[in-house]
């Protein structure tokens, strides 16, 4: 066992380093289904009301696609399906933690040093794993205790608690083993985080497919995210589900250890390639350098998108289908407009979807000159004939005009397959296109705030990361909380154009672009007036 | 002739810690000039504000003759930066970072750069996480020198270099010294490198220079340590001028002693005989602590060499 020495040493020191970021997400991802008991029960306080809602929800095939599918219309499965986008969330913060005492330790060095007192082969990711899984037993143990607190069937809730941490557990072994494969720890995020949205896009897949029985449904068992889903709490609790998902961890976790012996510290199993001995000609700029650090990101976000808008756009016209069959909820959905209404509305709902993900991008994006100056990178750069503006505005490029990409890849790809499936191309790539674009000014706003953060608060430029928080809180459960009109309207995302089918109005996109410009321009203002550079 | 850098009661403070407390510094065109002080004296500090990275609290610095808050840009152009410590883009290979480091800079020569590369011994090809330390300050001292610029500025910069490349650097150094028309302002706590290389040095503690001048100016710094063993009692050594802090145990003898009078102190103890003798030229920190005793506790070491 002297492999493992030390381990509880290294937890002591995981949990000191991440004494308030490990509660930041642990808590609230436990403590927000809880609330949605009191919101649920409010908006449909009988039985009949409640199935109402099941009924029209389970068919639709934007909620599908979000929150996966419903089976059930007791108050526990309304609160359990309500959820199911967080498991998602779960998993990418898993990963996050483990690359961040993995692969970011190793890459810094920090390792090494550890790794030189006594301290067991094993234990840096031992301990980085126990520590993960601890916080999401930690996590799911809140979820049960709540829910059961507000009176809902015990089993259940300790069902609820064991999807939620299960999906934790599967992609934190998940991010075990990407941290051994690269050298860099972006890399290593990057393959963990596409493991993480394969699962999620197999899974929105096979869901939708599965409303009308199509040959896709079974792809929802190929994802782990589809497994916890299936675990479906205060429904039939299917406990047997936590053995596959236990052997999903055990088997990433073991291939981690087996990876990890057979690589020296600081290497990855994947080769590092030598790079040109020259500079090409164009690399003489600040933009230039940019280009280089962005591309990599750029290019993965265009694909992540590009792959979505194809799935999706695939699923839209499948949407309609069921209403047209079935009179019962032709009825429930002649207000939305029947089968086109109902279309429209599963497009513009992934629409917002699409502005929201982007919006992270922005933010990474942005965060690039934060990571840039703490990095100690961005001295050499300034030590050169490169003005603050110069440099600031060559990383501000991708994160303003990157996510115009991204939508506009993910809007084409997404209105051409649809417009394929409908026969009607000229149509529909316009109206699709269109509802992807206007997300634009309100990721503009979140791309803005980093800015606006770097230039005049630096320390605090990842609270930009809270700011989409808040903004995918607010879209994705803030009616279902009950919010007040006025605080929905904080989120600028709240204020656009739901294309294709809504109204178009072109003013909130001139507001929250004006918005986003004036934010910027503090930013650049107080980054070239007032900053000392770095500030780390 | 103009200088290079002229920088007057320059204040800058980090929230409560003072980093530099009203410096003075100025380097003459064409010199090689030495920044010396130990870690946190305010070295790093005063290349950024230099830099127009930091902007300073009080004072007034001029660089090339040019204000280096406001006319950042237009003076980079005219300098080249090596920083303390080195960090590269992790995947743009070394070349790379050389080539367009110098670009942004306003150009390279080329067959500078590649004859620093020889020399430098380092492979260009290999991508910027898989330098060590040491290739990681070569790649950032070939792309500064091989930059056609006036004015370079470097930060500790053979720190992390091997003894071997440490001389390389000293050659270059020695090179541009030559020729004349640039100005370096080198930052060190290393003494002997900047004996090797400087011809003139500030000293700076605290965030204040507390010496500045030729090494020669310096001198009267520097005491050699001797010990000695020696034939018979040493009658009269603890009279000789410059002589300080002597101690005897059984025919040993230990001091220090002034550079101006280590002549008159060594033919007192060869008059006596000599068994053996180990002289050590006084170290930077030794340096260092003779300031403290001069300007803290003067009055105690007056009384000490009166009685």
């Amino acid at each position: 066992m002297n492999e493992l020495t030390g381990t509880g040493k290294l937890i002591r020191l995981i949990l000191r380093r991440d004494r308030f970021l490990l509660p930041l997400w642990v808590l609230p991802l436990g403590v927000i289904p809880i609330s949605y008991v009191a919101a649920i029960n409010g908006l449909f306080p009988t039985p009949a009301g409640r199935q109402l809602y099941a009924t029209a929800s389970a068919h639709n095939a934007g909620f599908v696609a979000l929150y996966g599918p419903l089976n059930g219309s007791s108050l526990g499965e309304l609160v359990a399906w309500r959820a199911g986008f967080i498991p998602l969330v779960i998993g990418l913060f898993s990963i996050l933690t483990v690359i961040r005492h993995t692969r970011t330790e190793e890459e810094a060095g920090r390792r090494e040093l550890l790794g030189s007192t006594v301290t067991g082969r094993h234990a840096g990711l031992a301990a980085a794993l126990v520590t993960t899984f601890g916080a999401n037993l930690i996590l799911g143990t809140i979820l049960a205790l709540g829910m059961i607190g507000q009176d809902l069937p015990t089993a259940g809730s300790w069902a609820f608690g064991v999807e939620f941490a299960a999906s934790g557990w599967m992609f934190a072994a998940v991010a075990a083993v990407a941290a051994q494969l690269t050298s860099g720890a972006g890399g290593a995020r990057g393959i963990a985080i596409v493991t993480l949205g394969a699962a999620y896009v197999l899974r929105v897949v096979g869901d939708i497919s599965g409303l009308t029985d199509g040959p896709l449904s079974g792809l929802s068992w190929l994802s782990p995210i589809g497994w916890v889903q299936r675990i479906s709490p205060y429904g039939d609790d299917q406990w047997w589900i936590i053995a596959p998902a236990a052997g999903f961890t055990a088997v990433f976790a073991l291939v981690a250890v087996a990876l990890s012996v057979r690589r020296d510290v600081g290497a990855g199993i994947l080769p590092p390639r030598l790079g040109p001995a020259w500079g090409a000609p164009r690399l003489r700029s600040p933009l230039a350098l940019a280009w280089r650090l962005h591309r990599g990101l750029l290019a993965g976000w265009i694909a992540g998108f590009v792959v979505l808008g194809v799935v999706l756009g695939y699923l839209a016209a499948g949407v309609g289908d069921l209403v047209r069959d079935n009179q019962q909820m032709r009825d429930i959905f002649a207000r939305l407009g029947g089968a086109e209404g109902l279309i429209d509305n599963y497009l513009a709902g992934m629409m917002g979807l699409f502005g929201l993900i982007a919006a992270g991008y922005a933010i990474q994006a942005g965060l690039r000159l934060r990571n840039e100056e703490t990095g100690g990178r961005a001295e050499p750069v300034l030590g050169a004939a490169v003005g603050r503006f110069h440099w600031a505005g060559s990383h501000l490029v991708f994160s303003l005009l990157g996510p115009a990409a991204v939508l506009a890849a993910a809007g084409l790809a997404m209105g051409l397959t649809h417009g394929l499936n409908t026969s009607d191309i000229g149509h529909e790539l316009p109206r699709v296109l269109a509802g992807a674009m206007v997300q634009l000014p309100a990721v503009w706003v979140l791309a803005a705030i980093t800015i606006a953060l770097f230039g005049l608060l630096p320390r605090l430029t990842a609270v930009s990361w809270g700011a989409l928080a808040i903004c995918a809180l607010f879209g994705l459960v803030g009616t279902a909380l009950g919010f007040d009109e006025w605080v929905l309207d904080i989120s600028p995302f709240t204020h656009l154009p739901r294309l294709p089918g809504g109204q178009f109005s072109a003013a909130p996109l001139v507001w929250l672009s004006a918005v986003a410009v004036a934010l910027i321009a503090a930013g650049l203002v107080g980054l070239r007036r007032c900053r000392d550079l770095p500030i780390t | 002739m103009t200088d290079a850098i002229s920088v007057a009661g320059l204040v800058k403070s980090f929230g409560s810690t003072k980093a530099l407390d009203g410096l003075d510094l100025v380097v003459r065109t064409g010199e090689v000039h030495g920044f010396l002080g130990p870690n946190g004296a305010g070295k790093s500090t005063t290349i950024r504000v230099l830099l127009g990275l930091l902007r300073a609290d009080a004072g007034t610095a001029r660089l090339l003759g040019g204000d280096p808050w406001a006319d950042a840009t237009a003076l980079h152009r005219r300098l080249a930066y090596v920083p303390g410590d080195v960090t590269l883009w992790p995947n743009l290979s070394g070349g790379e970072v050389i080539d367009l480091l110098g670009r942004m800079r306003g150009g390279l020569d080329k067959r500078r750069r590649d004859d620093l590369l020889d020399r430098f011994d380092l492979d260009p090809r290999k991508k910027g996480r898989a330098y060590s330390k040491g290739n990681r300050q070569k790649v950032a001292l070939v792309a500064a020198l091989a930059s056609d610029v006036e004015l370079l500025l470097l930060d500790e910069p053979t720190s992390g270099l091997d003894p071997l490349m440490e001389e390389v650097f000293r050659d270059t150094i020695r090179e541009e010294q030559r020729r004349g028309d640039r100005t370096v302002l080198l930052s060190s706590h290393i003494l002997a490198e900047v004996e090797a290389l400087c011809d003139r040095l500030t000293i700076i503690r605290d965030g204040r220079a507390v010496e500045t001048g030729t090494l020669a100016d310096l001198r009267h710094l520097t005491r050699t340590s001797i010990q000695a063993e020696l034939a018979g009692p040493p009658d009269g050594l603890a009279d000789l001028p410059g002589v300080h802090d002597l101690r005897t145990e059984n025919g040993h003898v230990r001091f220090d002693v002034d550079t101006a009078a280590l002549d008159s102190a060594l033919r007192h103890l060869t008059a006596v005989g000599v068994r053996t003798l180990v002289s050590r030229p006084p170290t930077l920190e030794e340096l260092f602590l003779r300031h403290y005793h001069r300007n803290g506790t003067a009055a105690e070491n007056d009384a000490q060499v009166s009685r």
